[in-house]
């Protein structure tokens, strides 16, 4: 009975237009939450039943052992991302969330890439793990693997550059942030 | 002591009087507490007619229900009634028996991951790790589940903890630093509010089952009758605002009263109390209300704006709330006669469109009438429960509340069967009222198995069946929308009734004759003991006046 009062057919189309509300806005959710069994599956069950989605997700402890701090980046118009963090905040083990503004916020994630580097390419992809300051934690005839830190964006940017030589495997943590100090003035 | 009697200890310290249950083997150690806790349990025979029941109890007294299962099936059967108190927030535990901890994950006899299961459809659960966390997390379950936005809580027990042998100590304090109802209401929101209805040239007041949660009817009447604020309600808020009243435009929404439904559309303010926007009130969203600022007062800010964007948020309880708002509006003594115009626009839509239908000609019984018969058989004054369909609907309309937490029906979910074990449990919980159910002959058959339930503990619920031979609702989109291709919805005329009822121990009548039927309805209620009614109806009558789905209020038929 919760469909409209119509018999027409729904054209595949319209029904994707009506799924997609992406922005390209970031936004970066800093949420402390209980460090207790089952606070992750609240979560993620929260974002998939509103139909929220997540980019990347990553948690790990805080200063106090009994709260665990999860950061999630996500893709939405304001108006969902309001949603979302009242939504998150109805969860009982939800302690703290923070919108983190981009301008004020420290966000790096950590990344390691496998990549083919035999002959002349090792000394190429060596250059390039310079420039990002990468470092090389594994070395073999025929590939090396690399550590990357940084921002989404400089991992993207690693990535595209070291594709080429063939990439044979990637790993990356999705990012973690902190806001900024205050500053005194 | 042992863990169960600490539970039992746990329950008595909330004041729970009665519970509604079913054993099973994996709570046994609980059901072996109960046997000389001194509280009373109500031996279902279903564990969904056990849950609804709690709810109906719940609904009705404005305690915390109880509901409990086995684990696995005894759980997913609890799964039903837990969505259902979740959609509309009503104050529940459940408290479910779980599989040895050494057999967890193991896909042990009767396992399911009720946590897991029920995740989506809880305001909050928890899973027993530890003997020791019983106490705390009953009391726990009991404070979110009563509190801020009511809800169901699920409390998991596996069967070995539930034996353990545990120090127990009384549990005064509840500590949940992620858990902070905002229910104060912001001071300057409020006295913002107040000026805009004073401001209002075409107020609209909007309540929800928020202000019954809230205790708050006395409230939003006298914020009513503070000015001449036309009032209408959800379904869930019927009751809110008395049904009697001159301001009273009925009832709002897909089959709201058209006054109430074109006010909305030409409003300037609507003030919304405790509702949340639903399809069923807003219709085709992009249309609704398109002059009207909103004021929207609710105790969970994720309701604020996420249906429509309200102009002055107020997040708090109603019961704090509206007698400040009250207060701020009579300070500002604004004058009633601007809202002539308005009354007069709203007295020629009543006049013109009336809730009416056509009455037979001979002995047939329209549904309509069987509903005006009830009110007038009840004097107006029963609680009245109801499963889905297109009598809940026609009860919203015909039965006239008066007062808050004399309405019982399934809103949100929409749950078929909700209304038998809902009454059973609301009059476990008000021995001293005329508790009715007004029930649709396919939603009844769905929790029928409760009437033995009924006969055994001497619950006198009477039980009025509206029976035209269908899945009255589904026909009725079916007859409008789907070219009256009716697709599995003849129900027939089995079972028979009045044998069932007679089965069940319970008194089985039949009425066809609409000339008798207050006089008739009079003594069933009078009967004692549990009732069933076999109603014979119009077999195809539409529930009217409707917004076809996805349409705006301006597009009412009928």
């Amino acid at each position: 009975m919760g469909e409209p009062a119509t018999k027409e057919i729904l054209s595949l189309d319209e029904l994707e237009a009506t799924a997609g509300l992406r922005t390209g806005r970031k936004h970066v959710l800093s949420i402390l939450v209980e460090n207790r069994p089952g606070v992750l599956t609240r979560i993620a069950g929260l974002f998939a039943r509103r139909g929220f989605n997540i980019d990347t997700l990553a948690v790990g402890p805080t200063d106090d052992p009994s709260v665990s701090r999860v950061t999630l980046t996500l893709d939405g118009a304001k108006h969902p991302i309001d949603q979302v963090t009242k939504q998150l905040h109805k969860l009982v083990n939800v302690l703290k969330i923070r919108d983190l503004e981009p301008d004020e916020t420290l966000a790096r994630e950590l990344a390691l890439f496998k990549v083919n580097a035999d002959g002349t390419a090792r000394a190429e992809v060596m250059q390039i793990c310079e420039i990002f300051r990468a470092k090389i934690v594994d070395v073999t005839k025929r590939s090396v693997v690399v550590e990357v830190t940084g921002t989404y964006e400089k991992v993207e940017a690693f990535e595209r550059l070291v594709r080429p030589f063939g990439l044979i495997e990637m790993a990356r943590t999705g990012e973690i942030a902190i806001s900024r100090g205050r500053s005194e003035t | 002591m042992r863990a169960v009697d600490a539970l039992m200890e746990c329950l008595k310290a909330e004041g729970v009087d009665v519970v509604f249950g079913l054993p099973g083997g994996a709570n046994l150690p609980t059901y072996d507490a109960f046997y000389d806790a001194g509280i009373r349990h109500i031996l279902v025979r279903h564990e969904a007619g056990g849950g609804h029941a709690a709810e109906g109890y719940a609904k009705a007294t404005g305690k915390v229900g109880v509901s409990l299962g086995t684990s696995g099936p005894g759980a997913t059967n609890l799964v039903t009634p837990i969505c259902d108190a979740m959609m509309d927030s009503v104050p529940v535990v459940f408290i479910t028996g779980q599989v040895r901890t050494e057999l967890l994950g193991t896909d042990g006899f009767q396992e399911a991951d009720t946590i897991g299961i029920t995740m989506p459809i809880v305001k909050h659960s928890f899973m027993i790790q530890h003997p020791l966390e019983i106490p705390r997390s009953i009391h726990e379950a009991f404070h979110i589940a009563r509190t801020g936005r009511p809800g169901p809580v699920v409390v998991d027990i596996p069967q070995d903890l539930s034996r353990a042998d545990i120090p127990y100590e009384p549990v005064t304090d509840v500590h949940l630093p992620g858990y902070q109802p905002t229910t104060d209401g912001n001071q300057k929101q409020i006295r913002l509010a107040a000026k805009a209805l004073a401001n209002s040239r075409r107020p609209v007041i909007y309540a929800g089952g928020g202000v019954i949660n809230a205790d708050a009817a006395p409230d939003l009447t006298e914020l009513g009758l503070s000015d001449r604020f036309p009032v209408t309600c959800t379904v869930m808020g019927l009751g809110g605002f008395p049904a009697t009243h001159d301001q009273w435009l009925g009832m709002l929404g897909m089959h709201g009263t058209r006054s109430a439904n074109y006010a909305m559309d030409e409003a300037d303010l609507i003030c919304a109390i405790g509702a949340r926007f639903d399809d069923r009130i807003t219709g085709k969203l992009s249309e609704f209300a398109p002059r009207a600022k909103f004021i929207h007062i609710d105790v969970d800010p994720a309701e604020i704006s996420k249906n429509v964007p309200a102009h002055i948020p107020i997040v708090g309880d109603a019961k704090n709330i509206l007698p400040r708002l009250t207060a701020e509006y009579r300070a500002l003594a604004p004058d009633p006669s601007r809202l002539d115009e308005w009354w007069s626009r709203i007295h020629a839509w009543r006049e013109r469109h009336p809730l009416g239908y056509e009455p037979s000609q001979d002995a047939e019984i329209k549904p309509q009438h069987m509903i005006q018969a009830l009110y007038e058989a009840t004097g107006g004054d029963a609680i009245v429960t109801s499963d889905v369909g297109q009598h809940q609907m026609w009860t919203a309309q015909y039965y006239h509340f008066a007062k808050p937490r004399r309405w019982i029906n399934s809103g949100g979910l929409g749950t078929m069967g909700f209304g038998l074990p809902a009454a059973m449990g609301a009059k476990v919980g008000c021995p001293d009222e005329t508790v009715v159910c007004v029930a649709g002959d396919g939603s009844v058959q769905m929790n029928m198995q409760e009437l033995a339930t009924c006969s055994q503990e001497g619950i006198a619920i009477k039980v009025f069946i509206m029976n035209n031979g269908y899945l009255g609702m589904v026909r009725q989109w079916q007859e409008l929308f789907w070219d009256k291709r009716y697709s599995q919805v003849d129900m027939g005329q089995w079972p028979d009734f009045v044998k069932v009822a007679e089965a069940y121990g319970a008194t089985g009548l039949r009425f066809e004759d609409k000339s008798t039927l207050v006089e008739d309805m009079k003594e069933a209620i009078a009967t004692d003991g549990p009732v069933l009614v076999d109603v014979r109806v119009t077999r195809e009558e539409n529930t009217y006046p409707m917004i076809p789905a996805g349409k705006a209020a301006r597009d009412m038929v009928g």
